[in-house]
C-alpha cells in the first residue's frame, strides 16, 4: 500500500523542481505525470496536454496567442524593445550575455510578447510571457511593453488579457524590476477606470512579483489545472517553516479553493471560456 | 596618482590595489633603473598601497548599509509616530479576517494637521526584546496587514487626510496561511488601489524596503529614502542563493544590486535622501525624527498646491518613467 501511496502522490503533484519541458527523444514523449509514452505529433495536436491524464505540459507564448486569438491571427506590437544593463549586473556571467543566450534559445526579444487581434470577434489586446526568457522573470521591458499594452487597449478601446508564465521580478534589474509592479498595477487602474475587461490567465507557474501584482487584478483570474501559483516560491517558505509543505499547496486547485481564482479551465476551454466573458462584459 | 571618488566601490578599489602591487613587483625586479630612483618609485607606490588599504577599510560599503538599515536599535514607525505626532490612536484589523501587529495604523496629528500613519512595525515602543520582535512576526506582514493598511488609507480618502507611510520590512511574509489568505492578492491590491487614493501620499523608506512587501504600502507622490535604508528586489542573502548559489556572496549581491539610497536616487525610484545623523539613526532618534519631520513638512506643502488631477498624474507619470530600456 505504501509503495502505491507514494506513486500517487507523486503523479498528482510532481516535484516543484522538476522542468515541466517536454523532452523530446525522436518521435516519443514521456508524460510527466502518467509516465505514459505520448507520440510528438499527438501531444501537439492535443495542446501539450496528456490525453491520458490531462498532465498540462508547459505551452510556448505564441502557441498561446495562436490558441486564443480568432483564425490564429495576430499583429505583434512593441517587439523591438530591448532591455539595457542599467546596474552593470554580472553574476556567474554578465546580465548582457545572458539576455543575449535567452535571444537565441527562445528567437524572442524579451519574455513577453504583446498582440493585437480579435478574440470572439471582440477587439483584444493579448501579452503573453515567454518562460524561457530568462524565468519569464518581469524587469523594465516587461514592465514597459505590459504598461503600453494597457494604454493600447484604453485608446483603442480594447479588451486586455495577460497569460502569465514568471518566477517574478528580475534581480539583475533591481529595484528597477520591483517598481514595474506599480507602474503595471498603475495603469490596471486606469483600464478599470474606463470599464475595460482585464482578464488574468495564470499558467504554470506564476509566482513572486508577477502574482503580488497583475496576475492577481484580473476582472477575472483563470488558471490552468496544476499550475504553481503563489508569492513566495515553495522553497522559501520551506525554509521559514522548516517543515513540508501540505500536498497540492500552491496550486491552481488550492488557489480557487481559497477564493482566489474565479476557475480552473483546461487548455482547450481556455478561448471559450474568454469569448464567453468578453461577451459578457463588452457586448 | 590616480583621483580616487568618495563613492568608488569596494571592488575598484581591490583593483587599484592589485594594479599597484603588480607595479611594485615589476619595479623591484627591473635592473636598468638606478637603485636609488627605484628605491623612491618604490616608497611612492607603498605609500600609495597603504593609502589604499585605509581608504578601502573606511568604506562604507552596500553591506554596511544594509547592517545598518537593520540595526536593532533603530527608529521604528512607532518611534517616528512618537517623535513626530500627537494624538495618536491606532486602527485595528482589516474588517476580514484579523489584526496584524506586522503593520501599524493610524490617526495622528502632523503639526496640528491631521494625518493617517501607516507603517511596518518590528518590535515594540520602549522594549525590543525577542518575544516583542516575534510578536510583530520581525515586521513581516500577513494578508491582513496590507488589508488593513488599504482599510485605513480609504479611511484617509475619504475624510480628505494626507496619508505618510514608513517602510521598514524583510519582506511580506513567506509563510503557508498567508499564501492561503492571498498574500500575492492582497499586495497586488494595494498597488492598484494607492495608484489612484486621491489624497497626498508621502511615503518614507526608514530601514528595509524588502521587496514587494515594503512596495505594498509604497505607491505615493513623493519617495525619500533614509541615508543608511536600502531599498531591493530581494535580500542580498536571497540573491546570492539564487545567482550565486551561495548566501555568503550577500557582499557581492548587495553591491551588484544596487540597494543604497544614493543609488536609488540615481536610478529615479527614490525622490530624496533624508540624512542620518553621524554613526547613524540608531544613535538619535530625536535628531532623525526631527530631519524627517522637515522633509515630511515640505512634500506636503509641495502636495497641497497641487489638484488632485495634477497629484494623481504625477503620481501616474513617477512610475509610469521607471525603467531602463531601448528600442532596436
Ligand atoms: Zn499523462
Amino acid at each position: 500500500m505504501a509503495w502505491f501511496k507514494r506513486n500517487k502522490e507523486k503523479s498528482i503533484a510532481p516535484e516543484q523542481n522538476e522542468e515541466k519541458v517536454v523532452k523530446t527523444e525522436g518521435v516519443f514523449t514521456k508524460c510527466l505525470q502518467c509516465s505514459q509514452m505520448l507520440f510528438k505529433r499527438q501531444l501537439e495536436e492535443n495542446l501539450q496536454v496528456c490525453p491520458k491524464c490531462n498532465y498540462h505540459f508547459k505551452l510556448d507564448a505564441r502557441s498561446r496567442l495562436k490558441l486564443l486569438f480568432d483564425n490564429s491571427e495576430y499583429e505583434e506590437i512593441d517587439q523591438n524593445i530591448v532591455s539595457t544593463d542599467p546596474l552593470g549586473f554580472v553574476d556567474s556571467k554578465p546580465y548582457p550575455e545572458r539576455l543575449k543566450k535567452a535571444r537565441e534559445a527562445t528567437g524572442e526579444n524579451e519574455a513577453v510578447i504583446s498582440a493585437r487581434g480579435s478574440l470572439g470577434g471582440h477587439k483584444v489586446i493579448i501579452c503573453s510571457m515567454v518562460y524561457d526568457f530568462i524565468g519569464g522573470s518581469m524587469g523594465s521591458v516587461v514592465g514597459e511593453k505590459i504598461a503600453r499594452a494597457i494604454e493600447a487597449a484604453i485608446n483603442e478601446r480594447r479588451a486586455l488579457i495577460i497569460v502569465s508564465a514568471s518566477g517574478g521580478a528580475r534581480m539583475m534589474e533591481g529595484a528597477l524590476s520591483l517598481m514595474q509592479m506599480a507602474k503595471i498595477s498603475a495603469a490596471l487602474a486606469r483600464l478599470d477606470e474606463v470599464r475595460l475587461p482585464y482578464i488574468s490567465i495564470l499558467t504554470d507557474p506564476t509566482t513572486g512579483g508577477v502574482t503580488a501584482s497583475y496576475a492577481m487584478l484580473g476582472d477575472i483570474n483563470i488558471a490552468e489545472p496544476g499550475a504553481l501559483i503563489g508569492f513566495a516560491g515553495p522553497r522559501v517558505i520551506e525554509q521559514t517553516i522548516r517543515q513540508k509543505l501540505p500536498q497540492g499547496f500552491q496550486r491552481s486547485e488550492f488557489l480557487l479553493e481559497h477564493g482566489m481564482l474565479d476557475a480552473v479551465v483546461e487548455r482547450k476551454q481556455l478561448r471559450n471560456y474568454c469569448i464567453k466573458a468578453l461577451d459578457f462584459m463588452m457586448s | 596618482m590616480i583621483e580616487i571618488k568618495p563613492e568608488v566601490d569596494r571592488n575598484q578599489l581591490e583593483a587599484e590595489l592589485q594594479k599597484l602591487e603588480q607595479q611594485l613587483l615589476e619595479l623591484s625586479t627591473k635592473h636598468n633603473i638606478p637603485i636609488s630612483e627605484l628605491d623612491k618609485r618604490l616608497q611612492e607606490l607603498r605609500r600609495r598601497v597603504e593609502q589604499l588599504q585605509e581608504q578601502i577599510k573606511s568604506q562604507v560599503t552596500p553591506m554596511d548599509r544594509v547592517r545598518n538599515a537593520r540595526h536593532p536599535d533603530r527608529p521604528y514607525t512607532l518611534d517616528y509616530i512618537k517623535l513626530l505626532c500627537e494624538d495618536f490612536q491606532e486602527l485595528a484589523g482589516d474588517r476580514r479576517y484579523g489584526n496584524d501587529p506586522a503593520i501599524v495604523c493610524g490617526m495622528a496629528k502632523f503639526r496640528k494637521r491631521p494625518v493617517i500613519i501607516v507603517g511596518h512595525q518590528k518590535a515594540n515602543l520602549n522594549s525590543r526584546k525577542t518575544e516583542d520582535r516575534k510578536m510583530r512576526n520581525f515586521g513581516m506582514p500577513k494578508p491582513e496587514g496590507y488589508r488593513k493598511a488599504l482599510r485605513v488609507m480609504k479611511l484617509a480618502e475619504k475624510f480628505n487626510r494626507a496619508i505618510i507611510t514608513f517602510i521598514d520590512t524583510p519582506g511580506a511574509y513567506p509563510g503557508i496561511d498567508a499564501e492561503e489568505r492571498g498574500q500575492a492578492e492582497a499586495i497586488a491590491r494595494n498597488l492598484i488601489e494607492m495608484a489612484r487614493i486621491s489624497v497626498p501620499i508621502v511615503v518614507i523608506v526608514t530601514g528595509e524596503g524588502g521587496s514587494g512587501g515594503a512596495l505594498a504600502i509604497g505607491v505615493g507622490d513623493v519617495i525619500y529614502i533614509l541615508e543608511n535604508a536600502i531599498y531591493s528586489v530581494i535580500s542580498p542573502e536571497g540573491c546570492a542563493a539564487i545567482l550565486w548559489k551561495d548566501a555568503a556572496k550577500a557582499e557581492l549581491a548587495a553591491q551588484s544590486m544596487k540597494l543604497t539610497a544614493s543609488e536609488l536616487k540615481e536610478l529615479g525610484i527614490v525622490d530624496d535622501i533624508i540624512p542620518e545623523p553621524k554613526g547613524g539613526a540608531h544613535l538619535d532618534h530625536k535628531q532623525t525624527a526631527e530631519t524627517v519631520a522637515e522633509y515630511i513638512d515640505k512634500a506636503l506643502k509641495f502636495l497641497d498646491s497641487l489638484s488632485v488631477q495634477e497629484r494623481l498624474l504625477r503620481r501616474y507619470e513617477k512610475f509610469r518613467k521607471i525603467g531602463s530600456f531601448e528600442l532596436l
